[in-house]
């Protein structure tokens, strides 16, 4: 469909593949013409367009890429009203290939974007073309369900209804959404998304174009997570009396939780923010905690060693993501792309594919997608790596931009701080001057920004493990912290969205809005600032969480100087101005690097396990999702078939 | 008709021995040193000189094409294919050289991978070619055993062969293809530019050419270039393998001068046309994917690349498909019709969905079972079909249904009628399948 003239070219030819140095000028010298919109052109789509007609269904009423399909826009440009084809229609079964992509195999056009993206980007190459001519059938060969983190793409770059989102399927149509510009928080990438939603109800969640974090990608846990957020919501105040929950008014919650902080002591108060907090939430709290005297405050509910006080470059990505793209060298020191962050992984593969990138690996094995060097297990090779006593230390010396990507499960251990400072010494070894490749990798949306405000323990004060711990506080907060075990003893206020671990160790629950539902501000783990939109509203009695600490904040006799989000916005930028610049990165200083390297410490001989245990099971939203469940089944599955082999 | 003395294929009946002792005695390796010597720009040069063209369908000049390939190598290696997957119907030449003559092809691979600075050659054979990869392969083993390719070989000239075994798809013939398939990929024609001379089989200059074309190369550097080009016409220069078939009385596969009346090469050579040259329906001159002659025009036709596009059509791959009165030129056309729709590869719109149209029209007007102005439409529909492809595939699957509807309109016509007129002479049997 994209063919076009060419002056002095007998045939039409491809612009998609033509590239403007292949035009050949005039007989006398004069520039190349291309022309787009001659009756040439104009009659050769239009016969490319009847042939891709001929035997696609005429289905349109029932399909669901009806009102976005490529398709059909191209039918209204160059189609033709009335068909000359008098044969029977091809008829192709539908395959089964997993449980997030439909397929009507019927409509397929044979544009093989889908084995391309596969093959190239997700660089796990189950899909292909069976067959030949008007006989290939796109297919996973045998049936089998994909098993990459971004299949869900496939929907996206298929040009008509062939490859549909199977939990989405008939579910709305295009003309029927409201669109809402957002952030994704299931990883700490922050993709661009757009939230689409019918009424109050978010329908389903697409990928946005943001060259700098997801190109145009996003992985199937940000696409399909949409009913999670429907199920085991929270939708009222919840008190537990006697052991059992009892739905409770706002009032009478607050009132409970007033009662206890007056009657507990300061020291033995502490709060922990979840993973999906935004800033401005998280802000609030640390504002209210301040004005309680709390110091015993956590962002970091995993126990990963990072502190703001060691420098903003300490806990960033700090090559950034599309850097990758530019990097020549690369060690990964126990993380798991593929899993923590899907969508970096295809822009790691990217750079790989294109050639002169050696990758090192330590950490558990895995497959990446792309091959790597696999160095060892533990502290110790990455301790012979920085010290240059490894034979890849001589790669990372040689290169100009490496680059270390360090995982949460490095510095999510006790000593997470003598990984961090060799990682740092890793990441030193080579590289030119002012280059600063030391890249942490977070899993938690919530956890840079949290650290950008310090949300970290005061002086004297406890960190997330040590709150949890028997016996520690009589009385803490949860922000939507799901992700750690409270002992039994303290008060739980637990402020969060979803019926999950959080909701069931709490004291009360007070409800909060899932991030569709509120705009606040990310900051994903290169330190980039961005700014979710809201698509939707919480559900019932459920408020925005930066509200309900307003509102709390009042009946504490605390109460917060700010009554709207702007106005908390404004307090905010004022304490930390790099969180106005939307967006951006705040250049982080490469001495922190320097100075974290030369904290040194001793780590333990122990190998580095994962962080995350399954990739569709990460927070309280995919957690209640029908979907992930379904995926993760199939993972699981997999897994165990390929051990078996 | 060629006089004995200029016959290349000596051996083209496999009469003699095929290998190299044979081979030796019919004149091949003889002096191959003393051609190289003669240096890379006097090949080329004696093969531009010959006029000789791709004998692979095309006709594209062979000593031009061999003069794209990079003149000093930038660090990649640079590569000769060579084309042996013969598969156009009706066409079986190259399967007589590589069972017969192999030697000549393996000369003629060292002398043209020398010329295009070449180290490396990759011979891909049609897959259903079982005994002629067993002879080749032999053929390659006895000249690396008597070191005349290979690491230090007698010529001072590295060179291996490598003999790749196809899975038999047509389009593997496509030399884009057919690279792709030699890399491992599906056999799918790549777009142009790139062109192969500069980035071919595995991203490296490659030259692909027919193994007609490689095989005469070293006779031409022998006997001269002045020698090749004194036979036949000017622009249409050498000796060819033709091969006949169907309704002649000796089909057969013979090397006669370019441009030899049709008419002589059907009755030096086969025996004459069944029944008698009055008997004459039609020929397709060039292998299935050139639009066919009709019987009034064959009398004037000489057997080159300038005398059948007189005619349009076109040499192809000179496999004269004769067919007399008693075929159905419709039926014929539409069983062309469907190889073309069972061997398109799908990569592109217009062929993938435009062949079974063709095919599935072209059988119902074969019946008779159609419109007569379904003859138009199916006649635009072969136009939208043609140049608008990646490779020639789909000018190739179009051109044999534009040439029945332009010289056969009038049987097609008369077949609707017939049925129209009697639509069910007998209960329709379904399930005869």
């Amino acid at each position: 469909m994209c063919l076009v003239e060419l002056k002095g070219s007998p045939k039409p030819v491809a612009s998609c593949a033509w590239g403007v140095r292949d035009c050949r000028p005039g007989p006398k010298g004069e520039p190349p013409e291309v022309f787009t919109k001659t009756p040439m052109v104009r009659k050769a789509r239009e016969g490319v367009m009847e042939f891709l007609l001929i035997n696609h269904p005429l289905d349109c009423p029932i399909c669901d890429q009806g009102g976005e399909c490529d398709l059909q826009d191209q039918a209204m440009a160059y189609g033709v009203d009335s068909s000359r084809f008098k044969e029977n229609k091809r008829a192709v079964e539908d395959k089964y290939v997993g449980v997030l992509v439909k397929t009507i195999m019927n409509r397929c056009i044979h544009c093989t974007r889908s084995v391309r993206f596969m093959t190239e980007v997700a660089g796990v190459p189950e899909l292909g073309a069976i067959g030949r001519g008007e006989d290939t059938e796109i297919t996973t060969y045998l049936e089998q369900a994909m098993t990459s983190e971004l299949q869900g793409n496939v929907v996206d770059l298929c040009p008509v209804g062939a490859l549909t989102s199977k939990p989405y399927a008939f579910a709305a149509r295009p003309w029927e959404l409201n669109k809402a510009e957002s952030v994704d928080v299931m990883d700490a990438l922050g993709s661009a998304i757009r939230i689409d939603t019918r009424g109050r109800e978010v329908m389903r969640i697409l990928p946005r174009d943001n060259d700098d974090v997801n190109e145009e990608w996003i992985s199937d846990k940000t696409r399909h997570v949409v009913d999670g957020l429907r199920a085991q919501r929270l939708d009222q105040p919840y008190i537990r009396e006697g052991g059992q929950l009892y739905p409770a008014s706002w009032r009478d919650a607050f009132d409970a939780i007033a009662a206890k902080v007056d009657t507990t002591e300061v020291k033995r108060t502490g709060a922990i923010v979840g993973d999906l907090a935004t800033v401005e939430e998280t802000f609030a709290l640390k504002d209210l905690m301040t004005r309680l005297g709390v110091v015993n405050l956590d962002c970091r509910q995993d126990g990963a060693v990072l502190d703001p006080a060691w420098g903003r470059a300490s806990y960033l990505f700090n090559d950034t993501i599309a850097g990758i793209e530019k990097a020549d060298a690369l060690l990964i020191v126990a993380a798991n792309p593929r899993r923590e962050a899907a969508v970096l992984n295809a822009r790691i593969r990217k750079r790989w594919r294109m050639g002169a990138f050696p990758i090192g690996l330590i950490g558990e094995r895995a497959d990446l997608t792309y091959r790597y060097d696999y160095l060892g297990a533990g502290p110790q090779t990455l301790a012979d790596v920085a010290a240059g006593a490894h034979e890849f230390a001589s790669v990372l010396k040689k290169a100009e931009r490496p680059v270390v990507i360090v995982g949460m499960s490095a510095l999510a251990r006790p000593d997470g701080a003598a990984i961090a400072s060799l990682a740092a010494r890793a990441a030193q070894v080579g590289g030119s001057d002012g280059w600063n490749g030391f890249s942490v990798l977070h899993t938690a949306a919530a956890r840079v920004g949290a650290l950008d405000v310090g949300f970290v323990p005061g002086a004297g004060g406890r960190n997330a493990a040590q709150m949890a711990a028997p016996g520690a506080l009589d009385l803490l907060f949860l922000l939507g912290a799901d992700e750690i075990d409270i002992a039994p003893g303290a008060f739980v206020v637990y402020i969060g969205t979803h019926g999950d671990a959080g909701a069931h160790r709490a004291d009360v629950i007070l409800p909060g809005a899932a991030y569709p539902e509120k705009s606040g501000i990310y900051v994903n783990t290169e330190g980039r600032v961005q700014m979710a939109g809201r698509a939707s509203f919480p559900p019932g009695d459920a408020r925005e969480d930066w509200a309900i600490l307003r509102a709390l904040s009042d009946v504490l006799g605390r109460k917060l100087a700010y009554d709207s989000l702007a106005q908390l916005r404004q307090a905010l930028f004022k304490a930390h101005s790099h969180l106005r610049r939307l967006d951006q990165i705040a250049p982080a200083e490469r001495a922190d690097i320097a100075a974290l390297a030369a904290r040194g410490g001793t780590p333990e001989k122990a190998a580095f396990g994962r962080a995350l245990d399954d990739f569709y099971f990460t927070n309280p939203i995919a957690r209640a999702s029908a979907v992930m469940a379904e995926c993760s089944l199939i993972a699981e599955g997999h897994a165990a078939l390929t051990a078996a082999e | 008709m060629l006089a004995d003395k200029d016959r290349i294929f000596k051996n083209l009946y496999g009469l003699y021995d095929w290998g190299l002792e044979g081979a030796r005695a019919r004149g091949a390796w003889d002096g191959t040193k003393a051609i190289l010597e003669k240096g890379r720009d006097w090949i080329i040069n004696e093969v531009k000189a010959s006029g000789l063209r791709g004998r692979g369908g095309a006709g594209f000049p062979t000593g031009l094409k061999w003069s794209f390939m990079p003149k000093q190598s930038d660090g990649r290696p640079h590569y000769l294919v060579v084309n042996a997957d013969e598969s156009e119907p009706g066409t079986c030449k190259d399967r007589e050289i590589m069972r017969h003559d192999p030697h000549l092809l393996v000369e003629g691979c060292l002398i043209a991978g020398f010329a295009m600075g070449a180290h490396t050659c990759f011979i891909y054979i049609r897959g259903e070619f079982i005994r002629e990869r067993e002879h080749l392969q032999a053929a390659v083993d006895q000249a690396y055993a008597a070191n005349l390719i290979g690491k230090n070989n007698v010529h001072g000239f590295d060179f291996d062969i490598i003999v790749h075994h196809g899975a038999g798809a047509y389009i593997c013939g496509e030399e884009t293809a057919l690279l792709e398939s030699l890399e491992g990929k599906k056999g799918q024609p790549r777009l142009k530019p790139p062109f192969p001379a500069n980035v071919g089989l595995y991203g490296c200059p490659t030259t692909v050419n027919n193994v007609e074309s490689i095989a005469v190369v070293p006779d031409i550097a022998r006997r001269g270039a002045a020698w090749f080009a004194g036979i036949g016409r000017p622009n249409n220069t050498g000796t060819k393998l033709f091969c006949i078939s169907g309704h002649v009385e000796k089909p057969c596969t013979v090397e006669d001068a370019m441009g030899v009346p049709l008419r002589e090469l059907l009755d030096t050579h086969c025996g004459g046309v069944r029944g008698g040259w009055s008997n004459l329906l039609a020929v397709i001159p060039g292998g299935s994917s050139m639009p066919l002659i009709p019987a009034h025009d064959c009398e004037r036709l000489l057997m080159d690349f300038d005398g059948t596009r007189e005619f349009k059509s076109a040499l192809g791959t000179a496999a004269v498909i004769v067919m007399d009165k008693s075929t159905d030129i419709i039926r014929a056309m539409a069983r062309i019709s469907y190889f073309y729709k069972h061997e398109s590869c799908g990569q592109c719109t217009p062929c993938r969905e435009g062949m079974g149209w063709m095919w599935r029209v072209l059988s119902r007007m074969a019946e008779g079972r159609a419109h007569k102005r379904e003859i138009d439409m199916l006649m635009e529909v072969t136009t939208q079909i043609e140049g608008h492809t990646i490779c020639a595939f789909g000018d190739g699957a179009a051109w044999p249904v534009q040439g029945l509807i332009r010289h056969f309109r009038h049987e097609i016509e008369r077949r609707i009628d017939d049925y129209s007129a009697n639509p069910h002479p007998e209960p329709v049997r379904v399930a005869a399948e």
